[in-house]
């Protein structure tokens, strides 16, 4: 059983406009087995939640805290974060050219876990794995996300979750640019990693379309880089009726 | 203007299925070639010093000046399409032998060979009658090699000698220091003679050199020439290839290191059905010119060429150049070609210039088409390696190394492959990244 804690974290980017505040205080804490979702307009933070607790040198954290079990993420680089268990699914990911996937899964694989995965098991994996994702086998020669299709890359970034069997992971936005058949290859690739168990999940997704498929225990609403409403699916249910904009005119009347 | 990062991506495929715009069954379209009174005949079209005389006009790559002869190239003045990414001041003379002075008479690279039993390594005079059997020089500093050499080295491969992997044969060419000196070599694969035969450039050098790889009917010859001179070196080469009817070459230029490296391989066809490979692999440091001009100039039919070049930059003024001239002439019918230049920029302050060119003058083909493309490894990429869980500088290398790897693999000299790797390796050391 692992927690990762986040504590009133205020974020900022540097623009060419000066420095801007992103985040303005966010605590939450995970616990291993828990789904939460994080839901919210565009330009609330949400995004930037999940590349802070991956360690993206673009953003400055000004004070609070994240802590996986104790130990101080903030002070651990990129790749360390990964190493202590933490996995982020990008909303775009980036294409690597000269890398094959089959190289690339190996190399993380062997990062992630200090040895070598054995090589006969590790290849029956990556198949399966890759076959439940619909994933053509010539994949696995193609250069990381090179001439990947939206969907190839985000399939690929939940193989790479099933793969990599991390501790926590933060799916951003994984959902956005999916048609329907892909949304549910795709959830259906999330709910196993669920299930194998041991896993602590921030679902990051601007709809609710994805909430049918994987279903959140606790649902968060970011507006303007903190948290306006925390609840259970309920949550989730009413955000489909209504949208975001009693919060945004919430936001308007303090304004 | 350090951060000269030239980004670009052309794909284009010219497939004979259906009419190629401008092209009959016959071939392209076109009036009689250059009338006397056209803008591109008379005077305006230049004729060759040897062979036909029939104009062609500058602009295609048949109409280059080819000669033995220094005294009928004119100076360079940089303006001129094959000069033009050449920084002529770092040539160290070479481009300007003959005029005021300028002599080419250092010694030539010391040559240690290394040869399986059979093949014959020779030091012969400039009289000898094979010299010239396979190459001319198509520009000044290859023309004034030739006319400056004092003696060749000739490797021959026996008709029918059988050579692989295991029996390679290496010529070791250590630069003499940096007087400017001229060097000749012939490789010689007789009628269906298969081997490899490696080039290994080291030391100091100011060298202009040429290179003739003559490949007889049905031979199967694999050549390597590896340039990993000194930081200082500066080296022109003009490599000629000429198949022989039914023959494979194989051609691995790998540029390393050197100051001013420029290595110009040609291919030409004596026969039908000859197939040439043409494969590249430069690792471009700061400050560091490493320039790669290809002709293949297909005029027999059904003959096949395939370029593949790669290179990696990185550092403050490491500049890469590839340009692939591929000329396809009426009479080559069945022609199948394609050449590909890739370059990966791993830092700010690099530039790579990529410029493929296709000339054909048929219809009739099986295929012909480039691809170049120049990609940057920048910081997005690796944060994504790192959030694998992959350490910054194995992620660096893991690119470069699979990027590269495309054409280290190709050359199937394990020995070789696994030096290459290395230098490779050594080279994504030094730098501080």
């Amino acid at each position: 059983m692992s927690t990762l804690e986040i504590k009133d974290l205020h974020v900022s980017i540097e623009t060419e406009q000066g420095i801007k505040p992103i985040l303005k205080g966010v605590s939450l804490t995970i616990n291993t087995g828990e789904t939460h979702a994080i839901m919210g307009p565009n330009g609330s933070g949400k995004s930037t939640l999940a590349s802070t607790i991956a360690g993206h040198p673009r953003y400055t954290v000004d004070s609070g805290s994240i802590t996986l079990d104790g130990e101080n993420v903030l002070e651990m680089s990129v790749d360390e974060r990964a190493r202590a268990g933490l996995f982020l699914a990008m909303q775009y990911p980036v294409e690597i050219p000269g890398v094959t996937m089959t190289n690339f899964l190996r190399t993380a694989k062997t990062a992630i876990d200090g040895e070598a995965p054995k090589l006969r098991t590790w290849t029956k994996d990556v198949k399966a794995a890759m076959a439940q994702l619909r994933i053509e086998p010539e994949f696995a020669e193609r250069n990381v996300n090179e001439g990947f299709s939206g969907g190839e890359k985000k399939r690929h970034e939940i193989l790479q979750l099933e793969l990599l069997r991390p501790k926590f992971a933060v799916l951003d936005e994984t959902d956005s640019g999916l048609d329907v058949d892909a949304l549910k290859i795709v959830s259906e690739g999330v709910n196993r990693a669920i299930h194998a168990g041991g896993l602590g999940t921030l679902l990051i997704t601007h709809y609710t379309r994805i909430l049918r498929y994987i279903k959140p225990q606790f649902v968060h609403v970011f507006v303007d880089g903190t948290i306006a409403e925390q609840g259970g699916p309920e949550l989730a249910d009413r955000l489909e009726e209504e949208g975001y904009d009693r919060y945004l005119v919430a936001e308007t009347a303090t304004a | 203007m350090t951060e000269l990062t030239q980004e670009q991506e052309t794909e284009s495929k010219i497939w004979s299925q259906g009419f190629i715009k401008g092209m009959t069954e016959e071939g392209e379209s076109l009036s009689e070639i250059n009338p006397e009174s056209g803008p591109l005949g008379g005077n305006a079209a230049k004729a060759h010093s040897h062979g036909a005389g029939a104009g062609v006009p500058d602009s295609s790559r048949a109409g280059r000046l080819t000669s033995y002869k220094l005294a009928d190239f004119p100076a360079i003045t940089g303006r001129e399409e094959d000069w033009r990414f050449t920084p002529l001041k770092r040539l160290r003379g070479l481009d300007r032998v003959g005029i005021k002075g300028m002599e080419l008479n250092g010694a030539a690279p010391l040559v240690e060979a290394s040869a399986p039993e059979g093949v014959t390594v020779e030091t012969v005079g400039r009289d000898d009658a094979r010299i010239g059997s396979a190459g001319i020089p198509e520009d000044r500093v290859a023309a004034a090699a030739w006319e400056n050499f004092s003696e060749a080295t000739i490797v021959t491969l026996p008709a029918e000698f059988v050579g692989n992997a295991d029996n390679v044969t290496t010529l070791t060419l250590t630069g003499q220091g940096d007087t400017p000196a001229a060097s000749h070599i012939l490789v010689h694969a007789k009628k269906f003679a298969t081997g490899v035969v490696v080039l290994d450039h080291r030391g100091t050098a100011v060298l202009s050199e040429n290179v003739e790889v003559l490949v007889e009917d049905g031979a199967d010859l694999t050549v390597v020439s590896i340039q990993d001179w000194n930081d200082d070196a500066v080296h022109a080469s003009a490599q000629h290839v000429m198949a022989g009817r039914d023959s494979k070459v194989k051609h691995v230029v790998v540029n390393l290191g050197g100051d001013l490296l420029r290595t110009t391989p040609t291919a030409r066809y004596s026969g039908t059905g000859a197939e040439v490979e043409m494969y590249g692999l430069y690792f471009a440091d700061a400050g560091q010119h490493l320039e790669q001009r290809l002709f293949v100039d297909h005029s027999t039919k059904n003959c096949k060429s395939r370029v593949t070049y790669k290179g990696a930059l990185q550092g403050d003024n490491a500049h890469a150049v590839w340009i692939g001239d591929v000329l396809i002439r009426k009479q080559a019918e069945g022609t199948d070609s394609y050449e590909m230049n890739r370059n990966l920029i791993l830092t700010q302050g690099a530039r790579a210039d990529s410029v493929p060119n296709l000339e054909i003058e048929t219809g009739m083909i099986e295929g012909a088409g480039h691809a170049s493309a120049t990609g940057r490894f920048d910081d997005e990429q690796l944060f994504y390696l790192q959030t694998r869980g992959i350490a910054e500088d194995v992620a660096r290398r893991l690119v470069v190394r699979g990027f590269l790897n495309e054409v280290i693999q190709q050359i199937k000299v394990p020995a070789l492959e696994e030096r290459l790797r290395d230098s490779v390796e050594r080279e994504l050391e030094s730098s501080a990244l």
